[in-house]
């Protein structure tokens, strides 16, 4: 077993930057990640393919080069395909690697789990050939992958960075339909003045928006009653606008509603969550230390709310400037000093958020889907299906499992649980918080028993001096 | 490869090897993604749903939503999770269960 200061899950900008922080600070850190190399989804595979494609991926890609070389030249143990599938809450940390189990004991926890997409419960969002527009992104980054004739669905500032990635990589998508209304936008106004401060990813929209006009790629907004057609697998998307229907051929369709917190293994550990009505999801509940109601966990970046991946950076160091107060290794006065351009710098990152949230919210399709439509993906449960439970008695989405497995699946509610929530709380009139989520258990991703009895065979060794 | 694939590559690899699905060969990039190489190469769908047998493919590729998954060596794995090596024997994950329905 691998006893440190400080455990950090999630080596995306904030678990790098928490890594780097507190090995700056003396702590000793084991980072433990799932994907091969560093940089998170965001910064996915940057090492590499800054170089080859860094031109096509933009410089708010190609920025994570040097985030990503600071990690490797810092004192951390920086486990790459490490999925982990427990932690307690007293900083023990289960995790596996190629099969084989491992427990790490921290005496702080930084989660930084980040983000996932939002789930797009439309007509026929199960068909092979239907992805999230980050699934797209990922493809490019990992792989070099780009798509001829996609359509590019949903609402959120990240449709546009995908769309000049398309474009720039020659393969331009045949549509791109919004959701978010001109109405969206007027409400959204009122957030401006405080978003002028983040005046810089106004200027990136825009800009984006003008290349994507000049490649002349057909653009609809307002979008309503969206729906994949296919067979074998999506052939077409057909949507209303103006009350007339519009049918696009195409060969993937891409789907974004935002992208919301990833709180399996903050659920997991029963931490205090609340629901964020801006930007309709749950999310832990942290300080500005991003201390969660846990003393020795802290969340850091989207996985405590939404913020983006500079904000996620300025937060991974303040988990861990705090970690390092708490721990002993520097004063509150030093730990204040380093927090406070830091903390200032987070603030102006996140100005310009209120804004984007009322600009590009969830469409109410994918808030109320149709009662035919697939919500559950893995149990194949509609929301239809959850309204009856509710008729029939159901009032949270725990109960909602043992009606219909709604949740149950290999992928542990991640694409289901927020709509469970939002059917059962439209369909009981009570909020979201009282509704509450899936309660998660470990392990927080499915193991093989086989991978499970290495653990004790690992700690054995270990006590033996074999490791 | 397959000219029906969508996908274009566009920084392709000279270091491939051959795995297969469902007992048809493949020729992918060595340690490439699987579930982004097996794209590539024209695959659609990767997996049967147990419920329905519906078909399914790749969603989310960060290893979250579980769609992708293959069966390896009798293990059920997410091929998004996964790298391509030589001689890979991948078979549809629940495939039983799309017979059925056939």
């Amino acid at each position: 077993m691998i006893e440190v200061d400080l455990v950090i899950v999630g080596a995306g900008p904030a678990g790098i930057s928490a890594s780097v922080t507190a090995a700056e600070m003396g702590l000793s850190v084991l980072l433990l990640d799932e994907q091969p190399t560093a940089g998170g989804q965001i910064y996915r595979n940057v090492v590499k393919a800054a170089g080859t494609r860094g031109d096509i991926l933009g410089k708010d890609y190609t920025c994570g080069l040097a985030l990503v070389t600071a990690l490797q030249s810092a004192a951390v143990t920086h486990v790459t395909d490490a999925t982990v599938w427990k932690i307690g809450e007293d900083g023990a940390v289960a995790y596996s690697v190629n099969g084989k189990a491992n427990l790490a004991q921290g005496r702080k926890v930084i989660i930084a789990t980040g983000a996932l997409e939002r789930p797009v419960p439309i007509p026929g969002w199960t068909f092979p050939g239907v992805m999230t527009a980050g699934a797209a992104q990922i493809l490019l980054k990992q792989s070099g992958l780009v798509a001829e004739r996609a359509v590019i669905c949903g609402s959120g500032p990240l449709i546009y960075l995908i769309a000049q990635q398309m474009i720039r990589a020659g393969k331009p998508p045949v549509a791109i339909v919004e959701t978010q209304t001109k109405s969206d936008l007027l409400n959204a106004m009122q957030h401006l003045p405080g978003a002028l401060r983040g005046w810089r990813y106004l200027v990136k929209g825009a800009k984006l928006l003008s290349e994507i006009k000049r490649a002349g790629v057909m653009r609809v907004t307002g979008a309503e009653n969206l729906a994949i057609e296919g067979d074998t697998e999506a052939r077409a998307i057909v949507f209303t606008h103006h009350g007339q229907t519009t049918r696009i051929q195409c060969n993937l369709v891409l789907l974004h509603q935002g992208v919301v917190p990833n709180t399996q293994a903050t659920r997991s550990l029963r931490l205090e969550h609340v629901w964020s009505s801006g930007q309709r999801c749950f999310h832990p509940m942290t300080n500005k230390w991003g201390l969660s109601s846990l003393e020795t966990v802290y969340v850091a970046g989207d996985g405590a709310g939404i913020g983006g991946a500079q904000a996620a950076e300025q937060a991974g160091a303040i988990s861990a400037l705090h970690a390092a107060f708490a721990l002993g290794l520097i004063t509150k006065a030093d730990r204040d000093k380093r927090a406070a351009p830091i903390l200032r710098m987070q603030s102006a990152e996140l100005a310009v958020r209120p804004f984007l949230d009322r600009a590009y919210p969830p469409s109410d399709q994918v808030l109320k889907p149709a009662d035919d439509t697939v919500i559950c993906r893995c149990e194949e449960v509609t929301a239809g299906d959850i309204r009856d439970y509710a008729r029939l008695g159901c009032t949270g989405p725990n109960q909602a499992k043992a009606f219909g497995r709604s949740g149950m699946g290999p992928c542990q509610g991640r694409y289901c649980g927020l709509t469970v929530t939002e059917l059962l709380s439209q369909a009981t009139g009570t909020t979201p918080d009282a509704v509450g989520s899936y309660r998660i258990r470990p392990p927080l991703k499915p193991i093989t028993l086989g991978e499970l009895a290495t653990l004790e065979q690992t700690l054995t060794d270990e006590t033996k001096g074999l490791i | 490869m397959n000219n029906a694939s969508p996908f274009h590559n566009i920084s392709p690899s000279d270091d491939l090897v051959t795995v297969t699905f469902d007992g048809i060969e493949y020729v992918l990039p060595n340690g490439a993604n699987l579930a982004a190489s097996l794209l590539e190469a024209g695959l659609r769908s990767f997996r049967n749903t147990p419920v329905s047998g519906a078909l399914r493919g790749p969603f989310c590729m960060m290893g979250a939503c579980y769609d992708c998954l293959v069966e390896i060596d009798g293990e059920t794995r997410q091929a998004c999770m996964t790298a391509v090596t030589s001689g890979l024997k991948i078979e549809r994950a629940h495939r039983d269960k799309g017979l059925e329905n056939d």
